[in-house]
């Protein structure tokens, strides 16, 4: 056990905890990258990870840049084109999770990547949705990781980029989705999960040292908590060490330039 | 059938002006010379199609040249966001563009609709999201048989798709390792094609199942070295990743990027993109 982490650190190392070895895990770029791989290093070594590049169970060894670096095709079992990786493998129903971020989320999971403001004339033009639309829809669970924000955990998300679980209860039902959809939310202060009938997250855990003023302050719709509130156990010192390596690893790569 | 062109003869053989086109690449192999090519001729009005548009189609929309773009991703990969792209959306700079957007399944499910001669992609997706709602390209299509509701887009088939690829041989076929992307769907869905290749070879020396496009489906191939950069191409040079990093620097500011433009891409050649790669080349790593 360690009490020197940062919330990120923590963040990370949670999510990473959420992930089995058998797994098929569908993975975003950024923290759910990171969180996977650190599964992969540490309690779920034969864990499949799919990049939305084609890559098919990959094992990289530094963390890439973007989802489609030369380290995820070397060491993947197979690549395989863009639009076989949509039809067969997320549409075909072979991913067991989806793990994606959020510029915006709303209580019931759904997610906003697309623009802050009005869509014609927004205040700020984000990427847009990618792959999430369908990941959110497709995967058999969705899996978000985001740091908390008041900008980024709101009552009401600007546009719906991928849907979660619309108003709540069985919104996702009514529309025709038979997937799980969002089932975990961890941020850098805490776990949450969906309440089985409302679909709301609710908070299940609250990391070492956390309050829950602290997650109030960091989240712009009232939070709720599970009647067994827990207490999320640190980071390990191997889950520790693990994860600094790999971001040591890919910070040395990514700086070697220039050298001649 | 193919012909062995330069460049500057393949761009302006193949494009013109209100063209719609694509420049595929799916982080790998990303046709970066031939954008700068299309930018120093000044072919405008375009429109403009990419799953994943990142640095050069924030540079073609920061130049004026582009009416419209169809897309399912617009950032700067591992970066953050496109700020030229976002000037012409939220500030109208240089002009307000259209958009047409998508996910990602949806254009990929396009273009091979497009390579496969149907007028329309059928797929399961969209479900509870609002792109419907902004899109009318976005329409439901009931299954005949189960009667499940699915969603059709119309086909892509662009007038010029623009790859990049490790080899072609003598003849003109063309060969792609690695990260395939929809590169493959692109040039078959599209009536032209232009193909800047790192190598010409006799002969290819490779596993039977490699990616191989037929001479006959290529309209021009031009051999320009490092013509990925900074993209990367799998056995020849790697990602540069810094110079992702610094484009976004270049772009946050109209005449950072303006003089930018001017000094690295119109007062220059094709031939510049084998010396970007020297310090990138695989070997050097190990």
């Amino acid at each position: 056990m360690s009490n020197n982490y940062t919330p990120d650190e923590m963040m990370t190392i949670v999510a990473s905890r959420a992930l089995k070895n058998d797994d098929v895990c569908f993975v975003g770029i950024g923290a759910p990258s990171a969180a996977c791989n650190i599964a992969r290093l540490t309690h779920a070594p034969d864990i499949t990870l799919i990049y939305e590049s084609g890559t098919i169970g990959t094992a990289p060894n530094i963390l890439p840049l973007s989802i489609g670096d030369g380290e995820l095709c070397e060491t993947a079992l197979t690549t395989v084109s863009v639009p076989e990786m949509f039809r067969y493998w997320l549409q075909g129903g072979r991913i067991t999770i989806g793990f994606l971020g959020a510029a915006q989320l709303d209580k019931f999971g759904n997610i906003n990547t697309t623009v802050i403001g009005d869509y014609s004339n927004p205040k700020t033009r984000l990427p847009g949705g990618g792959g999430a639309p369908e990941i959110a829809s497709s995967a058999k669970q969705v899996y978000i990781t985001m740091k908390q924000s008041l900008r980024g955990m709101v009552e009401k998300i600007d546009f719906f980029t991928s849907f979660g679980h619309g108003s709540g209860g069985k919104d996702r039902r009514s529309i025709n989705i038979d997937t799980e959809g969002p089932s975990l939310l961890i941020t850098d202060l805490a776990i949450w999960k969906p309440d089985r009938i409302s679909k709301e997250f609710i908070v299940q855990s609250l990391h070492d040292g956390v309050t829950r003023d602290m997650v109030q302050d960091k989240c712009g719709w009232k939070v709720k908590y599970s009647d067994n509130i827990e207490v999320t156990e640190p980071p390990t010192h191997l889950e520790l060490k693990t994860l600094r390596d790999l971001n040591e690893r890919t910070k040395i790569a990514n700086s070697r330039k220039d050298t001649d | 059938m193919t012909k062995f062109l330069s460049l500057e003869e393949g761009v302006s053989e193949n494009l013109k002006t209100g063209n719609q086109v694509c420049f595929e690449g799916f982080t790998h192999l990303i046709p970066h010379a031939s954008a700068h090519e299309v930018i120093r001729q000044k072919i405008g009005r375009l429109t403009i199609v990419r799953m994943t548009p990142d640095v050069i189609y924030d540079q073609l929309i920061g130049m004026g040249l582009v009416k419209k773009m169809i897309f399912s991703y617009a950032g700067n990969p591992g970066v953050g966001l496109l700020r030229r792209f976002r000037d012409s959306i939220e500030n109208g700079w240089p002009n307000k563009i259209e958009i047409e957007e998508h996910s990602h399944s949806a254009m990929a499910h396009a273009y091979e609709a497009g390579a496969a001669g149907l007028p329309c992609a059928i797929f399961r997706g969209y479900k509870g999201a609002e792109l419907r709602k902004v899109n009318s390209n976005i329409k439901t299509i009931t299954c005949p048989f189960t009667g499940e509701e699915l969603t059709a887009i119309p086909a892509l088939n662009p007038d010029v798709a623009f790859i990049h690829a490790q080899k072609a041989d003598k003849k003109g076929n063309v060969l792609v390792e690695g990260i395939l992307g929809v590169q493959k769907e692109a040039v078959l869905s599209s009536k032209r094609s232009v193909v800047t290749v790192e190598e010409i070879v006799d002969k290819f020396d490779c596993h039977p199942n490699t990616t191989i496009l037929p001479y006959w489906t290529i309209s021009a191939i031009c051999h320009v070295p490092g013509g990925a950069h900074p993209s990367y191409a799998r056995g020849y040079y790697k990602r540069d990743n810094a110079t992702y990093i610094e484009w976004d620097k270049v772009a946050s500011d109209r005449e950072v990027f303006s003089s930018w433009m001017q000094e690295n891409v119109i007062n220059e050649t094709p031939k510049i993109f084998q010396n970007r790669i020297k310090n990138l080349k695989e070997e050097d790593d190990e």
